[in-house]
C-alpha cells in the first residue's frame, strides 16, 4: 500500500513522526494535567498544527518548482483562497454572538450598512459546501492561469512574474471592502466548527490531527505522483522541455494537472490553518509571503518533499522564536538563513543526508 | 493568412469541416511507397527565406542524407516537419493521409515521425532505463502516464534497444553522465522506442570519434528498410559510406539530388558547396 515510501527514508521518518505525534499530542495535551512537567499546552498544540499546514503548503511549492521547475511565486494566493473559503464558513457559524448581535449577517457587512449577504456567500453555512470550496477555487484559478500561461508556453521568469502579478492583484482586490470578504481586517471573531467550539482544547487538538492526516495523505499523494513514470516525466520537463514534447507528451497538459493538484493543496493547508489562527485577512496574499515560503523549500531542499516539510518547520519555528524574543533580528535572520544555504547548502538541509549516503 | 482568406479556406466547398472529418493519425497510408512528402514549402523569418519553394520525397524504408552549407534550412527543414515551426506556404504530408501542418509536435510525435536534435538532448537526471521507459511509445495522457506499469513485453523491449544501441551494460547508469557519443546514440534508443515510421535524424556523428562514427553508420543503415530514416550531416566521409541518395540543400531549396557520385559531379553542386 506504501509502495510510494519505498527506498524514500526521509519520508518513512516524516509518517513515523507524524504517527507519533498524532498519538502523542493528544495524550500530553488532554490527559496530563496542567503544571506537569510532561503536559503541552494547548498553545504548542495550535503553533505545532499551523506549521503542519504549512509544512503541506511547502509540499505543494515543492511538487512544483522542486520537480517541475516551476517557480511558483504566487502559491500563497491558493493557500489564502482556501483560507477564506474556511473563514467565510466560520464566519456563517458565528451567528447572532457577533458584536453587533445580528443573525443574518457577520459583523463587517452591519458595519457597512448592507442588507443581505452577497450571492457569493450563499451556501457557505454548510461544511461540505464549503469544503468543496476549499479545493474547487483556488484549483479552478490555478486551472485557468495556468491553461492561458502553459497553452502560451510562458516559462521561467516571466511565469514567476506572473504569478506574483496575480497574488499581489488578488491582494489589491480582497483589501477592498467592496469585494465582500470584510477588506483590510479579512475574516476573524471565529466561534466554532461544525458545533464545536474553537476556544476548547479539545477542538484544538482535533485540528491538530486534521492537519497531520492532511499533511500526511498529501505527501503520500505527491510521492505517488513523483515516483510514477508521470513523475518522471515531470523531471524531464524540468530539465528538457523540448525533448518530452518531440517524444509526444502534451507538456501543457501535464504542467496543468500537476500546477492545479498543487494548488488544491495550497488551498487545503490555508483551510487548516485558518481555524487554528483564527483570522484570514489580505495579508496573505501579500507577495511576501509567497517568497517566504520558497525560501522554506529552498532551506529544507528542493525536490525532497520530505526537506520542504523540514524547511517549513525549521523556519516557522525561528519565526516564532525570534519574533519573541529579538523582532528587529527576524528578517535578517531568515535573509541570512537563505544566503548561506544558497552558498553552502545548494540542496538544502536535505541534501546534507544526501550527501554523506554518497559519501559512506 | 489574411483574415479573408482563413474564411475563404474555412468554407471551401470541396471538403467538408476539420471536426466533422477528423484526422485519423494512427494510420499511415504509403501505398504509393511515399512517406514523407513536402511540396512546394517556404518559409521566411523577418524577410530572410530559410526555406523557399523547397520540393522532396521519402520513400518508405529509405535512407536518405540532406547535406548543405551551414544556413541551407536544413534544421528549419526538420523543425517544419515536427511542427515546432509553421511554413508561409506549402504542404507537409506524412504518407497520403496526414496532413502535418495541422498538427502539434505531441501529435506529430506520436503519428510516428522521431527527431534527434542536433546537440544530443537527453533527460540527464534519470537513467538510461527510464529515458528509454519515458520514450516508449503508448497513451501518453497525463492519467495514464500516472498509471504506467511496465509489462514484461516492455522490459524486453527496452533491453532489446538497449542492445541495439549498444548499451546494455550500463542501464543503471545516469545519461548525464554517459559521453558525448553514447548519448547520441541513447538519443536514437530514445526514438525507437517511439516505434517511428520516419526517423529524423539531425547531425549524428558531430563530435564523434572515428571508431564511434563507424559504430553510428552501421546503426543507421540497420535501422533503415525498417523505418525510413533521414540524415542531414556535414561529415562528407560519414556520408559517402552510409548513402545512397543524397539531396543537397542551398538556399532553402534543393540544388540536386542523386547517389553521391552523381551529386559530387554536379556542377552547381561543385560550384556552391564542395567545389572551390
Amino acid at each position: 500500500m506504501f509502495y510510494m515510501l519505498k527506498g524514500d527514508r526521509g519520508g518513512q521518518a516524516l509518517l513515523l513522526l507524524l504517527s507519533i505525534a498524532v498519538v502523542l499530542v493528544p495524550v500530553l495535551n488532554l490527559v496530563v494535567p496542567e503544571g506537569h512537567a510532561l503536559h503541552v499546552s494547548t498553545f504548542t498544540v495550535t503553533l505545532l498544527g499551523k506549521y503542519l499546514a504549512f509544512a503541506l503548503l511547502a509540499v505543494a511549492v515543492d511538487l512544483v518548482w522542486g520537480y517541475m521547475g516551476i517557480l511558483s511565486l504566487g502559491h500563497g494566493a491558493f493557500f489564502a483562497l482556501g483560507g477564506y473559503a474556511m473563514g467565510m464558513y466560520l464566519m456563517l457559524q458565528i451567528g447572532d454572538r457577533g458584536v453587533y448581535g445580528n443573525p443574518d449577517l457577520p459583523d463587517f457587512m452591519v458595519f457597512l450598512n448592507w442588507q443581505e449577504v452577497p450571492w457569493f456567500w450563499q451556501g457557505f453555512d454548510n461544511f461540505w459546501f464549503a469544503m468543496i470550496m476549499v479545493a474547487l477555487v483556488p484549483g479552478l484559478l490555478a486551472f485557468v492561469f495556468g491553461a492561458l500561461a502553459f497553452r502560451s508556453r510562458v516559462t521561467g521568469v516571466y511565469l514567476s512574474i506572473m504569478t506574483q502579478a496575480l497574488t499581489y492583484a488578488l491582494m489589491l482586490a480582497f483589501f477592498r471592502n467592496e469585494m465582500g470578504f470584510g477588506g483590510n481586517n479579512g475574516l476573524t471573531d471565529f466561534k466554532d466548527i461544525l458545533g464545536f467550539s474553537l476556544q476548547s482544547d479539545s477542538t484544538r487538538v482535533a485540528l491538530f490531527i486534521a492537519s497531520a492526516a492532511a499533511l500526511a495523505l498529501g505527501y503520500l499523494a505527491c510521492r505517488a505522483i513523483v515516483v510514477s513514470r508521470l513523475g518522471k516525466v515531470v523531471v524531464a520537463i524540468r530539465d528538457t522541455e523540448d525533448r518530452v514534447r518531440f517524444i509526444g507528451y502534451r507538456v501543457d497538459h501535464i504542467k496543468l494537472a500537476i500546477f492545479t493538484f498543487s494548488a488544491v493543496l495550497a488551498g487545503i493547508a490555508g483551510a487548516l490553518y485558518v481555524p487554528q489562527v483564527g483570522i484570514i485577512n489580505p495579508g496573505e496574499f501579500s507577495p511576501l509571503r509567497s517568497i517566504e515560503l520558497v525560501v522554506w523549500v529552498a532551506i529544507g531542499g528542493r525536490a525532497t518533499l520530505y526537506g520542504a516539510v523540514l524547511g517549513a518547520f525549521i523556519v516557522n519555528y525561528s519565526k516564532t522564536y525570534l519574533t519573541g524574543a529579538a523582532p528587529e533580528v527576524w528578517l535578517f535572520a531568515l535573509g541570512a538563513l537563505f544566503v548561506l544555504v544558497t552558498l553552502y547548502l545548494p540542496n538544502g538541509l536535505a541534501g546534507l543526508s544526501k550527501k554523506k549516503e554518497a559519501a559512506a | 493568412m489574411s483574415a479573408l482568406a482563413k474564411i475563404r479556406e474555412t468554407f471551401r466547398r470541396d471538403q467538408v469541416f476539420d471536426f466533422v472529418n477528423k484526422q485519423d493519425y494512427s494510420r499511415v497510408d504509403t501505398s504509393h511507397g511515399q512517406i514523407l512528402y513536402v511540396e512546394d514549402v517556404s518559409v521566411s523569418f523577418d524577410g530572410f527565406k530559410a526555406i523557399n519553394e523547397l520540393n522532396f520525397y521519402i520513400e518508405v524504408g529509405e535512407l536518405r542524407c540532406m547535406i548543405g552549407p551551414n544556413g541551407a534550412g536544413k534544421t528549419t527543414m526538420m523543425d517544419i516537419i515536427t511542427g515546432k515551426t509553421r511554413p508561409d506556404q506549402g504542404s507537409v504530408w506524412f504518407g497520403q493521409n496526414i496532413n502535418l501542418l495541422k498538427m502539434t509536435e505531441p501529435e506529430i510525435a506520436q503519428a510516428g515521425v522521431g527527431r534527434k536534435f542536433q546537440k544530443p538532448t537527453v533527460f540527464e537526471h534519470h537513467d538510461i532505463f527510464e529515458n528509454l521507459e519515458m520514450a516508449m511509445a503508448g497513451n501518453k495522457g497525463v492519467w495514464s502516464t500516472f498509471r504506467a506499469r511496465l509489462s514484461s513485453e516492455q522490459h524486453d523491449q527496452i533491453a532489446s534497444v538497449m542492445e541495439i544501441i549498444g548499451l546494455s551494460d550500463c542501464a543503471k547508469q545516469r545519461a548525464g553522465a554517459l559521453s558525448h557519443g553514447q548519448k547520441q546514440w541513447l538519443e536514437i534508443g530514445m526514438l525507437l522506442m517511439q516505434n517511428p515510421k520516419l526517423l529524423l535524424v539531425d547531425e549524428p556523428v558531430a563530435g564523434m570519434t572515428h571508431q564511434e562514427m563507424d559504430k553510428t553508420g552501421e546503426l543507421l543503415t540497420s535501422l533503415a528498410g525498417e523505418h525510413s530514416v533521414v540524415v542531414v550531416e556535414h561529415d562528407m566521409d560519414f556520408v559517402r559510406s552510409i548513402a545512397k541518395k543524397v539531396s543537397v540543400l542551398h538556399q532553402g531549396s534543393i540544388l540536386a539530388e542523386g547517389s553521391m557520385d552523381e551529386v559530387q559531379n554536379n556542377q552547381r553542386v561543385i560550384e556552391v558547396y564542395l567545389g572551390e
